[in-house]
């Protein structure tokens, strides 16, 4: 069924899928998954894309170097396997036997062109900085030096050679990632930007761009050239789209989606109680914190932060507020990261009765010449949203015995980051961090004083700064590791920003949908899933 | 007849030309920009962007760099969807807003009429009564609410209609979304046929055609029907116009492909070009249907001329 | 009401004889409209609940119960009875002491408890920091302070529409909402009372190429997609909800300045008009005394139905999360956090939502009454 695009069904969307529920067990019928999407993608170009949205279709679409498994480790993808110099500069990679969609091979020349594209400044790659880690990558994006004089080269058809600026611990992490997919190069100069459309598009992973409606839905087949075709059960991918997260869970409670990829919190306690199982919330690398403007007069003082910070009662917040969707947190870097198997630094007052905790905190405000009597006038600017918003009441209430009156400046999403980034006049201010690879630098290096665009806090340590020099340059892991421990502790003793939660990830996952295994990296490509009645 | 139409068009245009200005920089001064997103852009790649969208261009010549375009006839990239051109968005988007706005007034004057008509013919009675209060409660309820409320007892409870998605416009797909669009206009369409309705049955005309002896259900659909369309025409002009270009918390909640999400996507998303094009958009609307208005009016009533 | 209509003659007869204004006739007429004198007496009512509703209900809009996140509507008071002690328990544990005896006694708890170490008499603010127990007193220690004998007052809490998701009343909440909703929906319309009389009366009595600029600019405005507004201003005024509303206003002028114009230019063909221009009265003396005052009628029944449009106007941007901020609410905020909430708390949608519907209602009646009251031709 639904072989020709001629047919139109009547009621395309239910029909398909009882369809296939039903057809299934038919040899010949198409297995179709329906799958609930964070959002629109913004761009199918996987060296414009910055979204979660995104990465999800492309990692159906592309095969990078090397990928995720079902469980999110890497494995190799169409490079077989790969070699580093002794300085950890220069990564050699030996490409497989793979085709595109079109039947063409997989050069290493293709890749040498995707890496050269996505830093050409003409790209206008919001992602771009990810590749930043290889020699010269920078100064090109920066325009100082031409896209051929990045460290990238093909020594051979199926050999692919790139250098490093610094030995990077995490590069092949990075290659996971979407923006180092290979775009095919001879359909790229034919059609320039519009190769992403679905009559141009040629793909080199398990699938292949069928349509993309925005709003309603990009749908992707099986693409018979694929090295592993053969292993790929799902004939079709329908991503949907959802802006509204509780529509998701309505259609999935109808049936007609067979997962959704985020869920609104408020609703999660009911959800478990009505679907069980089915609700998967899985501890995710992402941080939700409240920067301080360490700039601000009355944040200046490291003793009214640590007060602010100590009066926020985490757990309360994660269970209540957010309905267990998030986990407390105490330290900025998420646990379960990559390179930091030793975890964060000690919190000493995380694990103090509250009642301690509270009159310590109540005592360093008093030192800072605080109390009821003389309060402290704050606002908390946070983006629109429901969840910010109880969050921020809860909190405001949290700091009154502390003699804080809070003020509420709420905004609109654009506004609020803008004014994050462009002014100083902000006292505290929401903000969240999803890792776009597993490390903790990449979550670190926003407080590094330079990092003007990112460190809302304005934190400038020159302790810290050292510190973070001396772990890029360092390729001991161990050692390295220690070394950004000591980063973060000094920014848990400074308190330069109030970590709050860990996000998780909240998925529905119907059970007939086999293979999707939890990750931190909330990473689930098509692949590696079936459809069973 | 037609030189009046092609004046109305011709002066239209300078009404487009101050909204598109206006929109322009209103649009322009509102803090924040399409890449000011959660997840901030470091320094250097936002200045490429900035370059590659010509934001980097000082304001007055991005606005004349926009009108050459649009005097060519192309809206832009967007900023948001940058795999494609507002054209392509609005062409896909609006054929569904138009297809679902115009179901929902077809359903709306319908439904409206005849409840109008029957509580006008009964006029304080209970009928009357209860036509009102259902009437009037289609106008308190925010769309958000009956929305998912729709969804939650066809889709989930009863199994009977999709929960959501546009199917590729199946009439089930559509009903549920069509039902929440028309609910508020029902109320209105109903409330105002009755009130005119009132009013038409008392004059003299259909007096008069009432002592011809002219059965009474005749009188009521030829003569009372034609005066009481006049205040519903009116009315219709912009609720069309606002119909047709879509409603974001419908298409949002029932997650349908259409123009009203753009509109507001755009504005929250500074996506600029998006803006400008559904403002035009809009705009071009209600000016259209003002103008069908007028022509209807003249049509409907013998009094009003236009040359 | 038939009977209104047909008695309209002689009324009007009457009401030159007896020199009966046509305020005085219209509220004659209204009075006799029972939905309309219905929805008045709600709308006062919903106004004396915003004027001092909040200082009424026991509870403060802002208040947090912590203990108490969206407990659901109830008329019996929190805690329940069966409750008392579970909690009493979960406090006392992080005291670590050793509860030897625990008992409930009317609203009084009673407390024996003992530690192997010497017991700090800090820890009754564990009991006293809970919403649930006040006046927590050391009734007895032993000799050794190992073993202690507390008592504490239970606080009984009544939340007769449940608490919202950060456990605040939300009866209180709705009573300031309607204040915040009301405020809005008076200051927009006010806004475009004020605009939209003096644009209309002065276009429609200077008439001529005046008239026809300043009703082209009505015409452009009109064009002008209102969400687009809506939206932008919120981004420019968010933080000043009285700001933004006038804001609003000033862009709701629109049809009232059309309407009153349509007044004037027939006004000014009246007699009493032409009467005050041959005496020699300033355009703005016969634009304040005879056509102003005589436009009055069409402007109230457009105000009682731009009230509710503002009212809606607010919920759809509480929608989009850009509504009042807090601590202060609307009814349109409360009912798209109800809406988010419908099926873990279905009464967080209700009640707000009967709030939202019985006020735009009594509007809606009342505006069709004063119709049929000012209007002698309707009906």
């Amino acid at each position: 069924m639904l072989k020709s695009a001629g047919i139109r069904p009547l009621m395309a969307g239910a029909l398909v899928m009882a369809g296939v529920f039903f057809g299934a067990s038919t040899a010949l019928a198409q297995v179709t998954y329906i799958r609930g999407n964070d959002a629109n993608p913004e761009t199918l170009d996987q060296h414009k894309t910055s979204t979660i949205a995104e990465a999800n279709i492309l990692r159906d679409l592309y095969e990078g170097l090397v990928i995720y498994s079902a469980k999110a480790e890497v494995i190799p993808g169409v490079a077989e396997s790969w070699e580093t110099s002794d300085d950890g500069l220069v990564w050699t990679f030996k490409l497989r036997d793979a085709n595109w969609s079109n039947g063409d091979p997989v050069t290493a020349e293709d890749f040498v062109f995707s890496y050269q594209r996505i830093l050409n400044p003409e790209t206008g790659a919001k992602y771009a900085n990810m590749l930043y880690v290889i020699k010269n990558g920078e100064k090109v994006n920066k325009g100082e030096l031409e896209p051929g004089e990045l460290g990238v080269r093909a020594v051979d058809d199926k050999t692919l050679e790139i250098t490093l600026e610094n030995p990077t611990p995490y590069f092949l992490q990075l290659l996971t990632h979407q923006t180092s997919y290979p775009v095919h190069k001879a359909s790229v100069e034919e059609h320039g930007s519009d190769f992403v459309k679905p009559e141009n598009m040629v793909t080199n992973g398990p699938y292949k761009l069928v349509s993309f409606v925005p709003n309603d839905k990009v749908v992707l087949e099986k693409n018979p050239e694929f090295r592993e075709a053969d292993k790929v059960s799902i004939d079709r991918v329908e991503f949907v789209p959802f802006e509204e997260r509780a529509t998701c869970v309505r259609r999935f409670e109808a049936g007609e989606v067979l997962s959704c990829s985020d869920l609104p919190a408020e609703q999660l306690q009911s959800l478990k109680e009505r679907l069980g199982e089915q609700v998967h919330v899985v501890p995710y690398l992402g941080t939700y914190y409240y920067a301080l403007n360490n700039k601000r007069d009355d944040l200046k003082d490291p003793r009214v932060r640590q007060a602010l910070s100590m009066m926020v009662d985490r757990e309360f917040i994660a269970n209540e507020i957010w309905s267990g969707a998030m986990l407390p947190a105490y330290t900025f870097v998420p646990p379960g990261i990559g390179n930091y198997e030793g975890g964060g630094p000690k919190v000493e007052w995380a694990d103090l009765d509250p009642l301690d905790k509270e009159d310590q905190a109540i005592a360093l405000m008093k030192e800072a010449g605080y109390s009821p009597d003389n309060p402290l006038e704050l606002e908390i600017s946070y983006s629109a949203g429901e969840n910010h918003k109880n969050t921020a009441t809860a909190i405001a209430d949290m700091w009154k015995p502390l003699g804080v009156n809070v003020t509420f400046n709420v905004r609109d999403g654009s506004a609020h980051y803008s004014h994050l980034r462009d002014s100083d006049d902000y006292e505290v201010a929401r903000a969240g961090w999803i890792g776009d690879f597993s490390d903790p630098v990449n979550f670190l290096q926003l407080w590094e004083s330079d990092n003007t665009g990112f460190n809302y806090s304005k934190y400038e340590n020159p302790e810290y700064d050292k510190l973070m020099d001396q772990a890029a340059a360092e390729s001991d892991l161990a050692k390295r590791e220690e070394i950004l421990r000591q980063a973060e502790a000094l920014l848990v003793e400074d308190a330069a920003v109030i970590s709050m939660l860990y996000y998780s990830s909240m998925s529905l996952v119907s059970p007939k949908l086999k293979g999707w295994e939890d990750n931190i990296q909330n990473a689930h490509a098509t692949r590696w899933m079936s459809i069973s009645e | 007849m037609l030189a009046y139409v092609l004046r109305r068009l011709f002066g239209a245009i300078p009404t487009l030309f101050v909204i598109i200005t206006l929109s322009f920089f209103l649009m322009r001064i509102a803090p924040g920009g399409p890449f000011d997103r959660e997840r901030a852009l470091e320094a250097k790649v936002l200045e490429n962007l900035n370059r590659v969208f010509h934001l980097d261009r000082p304001l007055w010549e991005q606005y004349l760099y926009y009108l050459g375009n649009l005097a060519r006839g192309d809206l832009g990239p967007s900023f948001i969807y940058r795999d494609f051109s507002v054209q392509q968005l609005l062409g896909s988007g609006l054929p569904i807003s138009i297809q679902l706005g115009a179901s929902a007034l077809l359903l709306a004057l319908l439904i409206g009429s005849v409840l109008g008509t029957i509580a006008a013919l009964r006029q304080n009675s209970w009928i009357d009564y209860g036509v009102t209060a259902v009437a009037t409660f289609g106008i308190t309820v925010p769309n958000f609410v009956v929305a998912p409320l729709l969804s939650l007892i066809f889709g989930v409870w009863l199994s009977l209609l999709p929960a959501g998605g546009w199917g590729n416009g199946g009439p089930a797909n559509m009903l549920l979304p069509v039902i929440t669009l028309a609910l508020p206009q029902v109320a209105i369409i109903a409330r105002l046929i009755r009130g005119s309705m009132i009013e038409a049955l008392r004059s003299d005309h259909v007096r008069t055609a009432r002592a011809y002896g002219l059965p009474a259900r005749m009188v009521v659909i030829v003569h009372a029907m034609r005066a009481a369309c006049l205040p519903v025409v009116s009315y219709l002009g912009p609720a069309a116009a606002a119909l047709l270009t879509g409603s974001v918390v419908v298409e949002t909640i029932f997650g349908l492909p259409g123009i009203g999400r753009y509109f507001v996507q755009g504005a929250l998303n500074r996506d600029y070009t998006l803006v400008m094009g559904t403002v035009i958009i809009i705009a071009v609307f209600v000016v259209v249907f003002n103008l069908i208005v007028d022509l209807l009016y003249a049509a409907l009533d013998p009094r009003v001329r236009y040359d | 009401m038939t009977d209104i209509a047909t008695n309209t003659p002689e009324l009007a007869a009457g009401t030159a004889v007896k020199g009966r204004s046509l305020w005085a006739t219209a509220l004659m007429r209204l009075r006799r409209n029972k939905a309309a004198m219905v929805s008045l007496l709600i709308l006062i009512l919903y106004i004396f609940a915003g004027i001092s509703g909040p200082m009424l209900s026991p509870h403060h809009y802002a208040t947090v119960y912590p203990e108490y996140v969206r407990v659901p509507a109830s008329l019996e008071a929190y805690p329940r009875a069966e409750e008392i002690i579970p909690q009493a328990e979960s406090v006392l544990t992080r005291t670590r002491l050793q509860i030897d005896a625990i008992e409930v006694n009317g609203n009084t708890l009673h407390v024996e408890a003992s530690s192997e170490r010497e017991i700090d008499p800090r820890m009754t603010r564990y009991l006293e920091r809970s919403d649930i127990f006040s006046n927590v007193r050391i009734v007895e220690t032993s000799g050794d302070s190992r073993s202690v004998v507390m008592e504490a007052d239970v606080e009984r809490l009544r939340f007769l529409f449940g608490t919202d998701a950060n456990g605040r009343d939300l009866l209180a909440r709705i009573l300031v909402s309607i204040r915040i909703s009301l405020m809005i929906g008076a200051l927009a319309t006010g806004v475009a009372l004020i605009i939209g009389v003096a644009w209309g009366a002065t276009a429609g009595f200077l008439g001529g190429r005046v008239d026809n600029v300043m009703m082209r600019v009505v015409d452009v405005l009109y064009a002008l997609p209102f969400t687009f507004f809506a939206i932008l201003l919120v981004v420019f005024f968010g933080r000043n909800v009285v700001l933004m509303f006038v804001a609003v206003g000033a862009v709701e002028w629109l049809d009232m300045a059309r309407i009153v114009r349509g007044q004037t230019i027939s006004l000014r063909r009246r007699e009493f008009v032409q009467a005050a221009e041959a005496l020699g009265v300033s355009s703005g003396g016969i634009l304040r005394r005879h056509i102003i005052p005589n436009t009055l009628g069409p402007v109230i029944i457009y105000m009682t139905l731009l009230i509710p449009k503002v009212i809606l106007l607010e919920s759809f941007l509480s929608f989009l999360g850009l509504g009042v901020q807090e601590p202060l609410t609307s009814l349109g905020v409360l009912i798209s956090e109800g809406a988010r909430n419908m099926r873990s708390a279905p009464y967080m949608l209700i009640y707000p939502s009967i709030a939202l519907t019985l006020l735009l209602f009594s509007l809606n009646f009342l505006g069709d009454g004063l119709r049929d009251a000012l209007d002698p031709r309707d009906r």
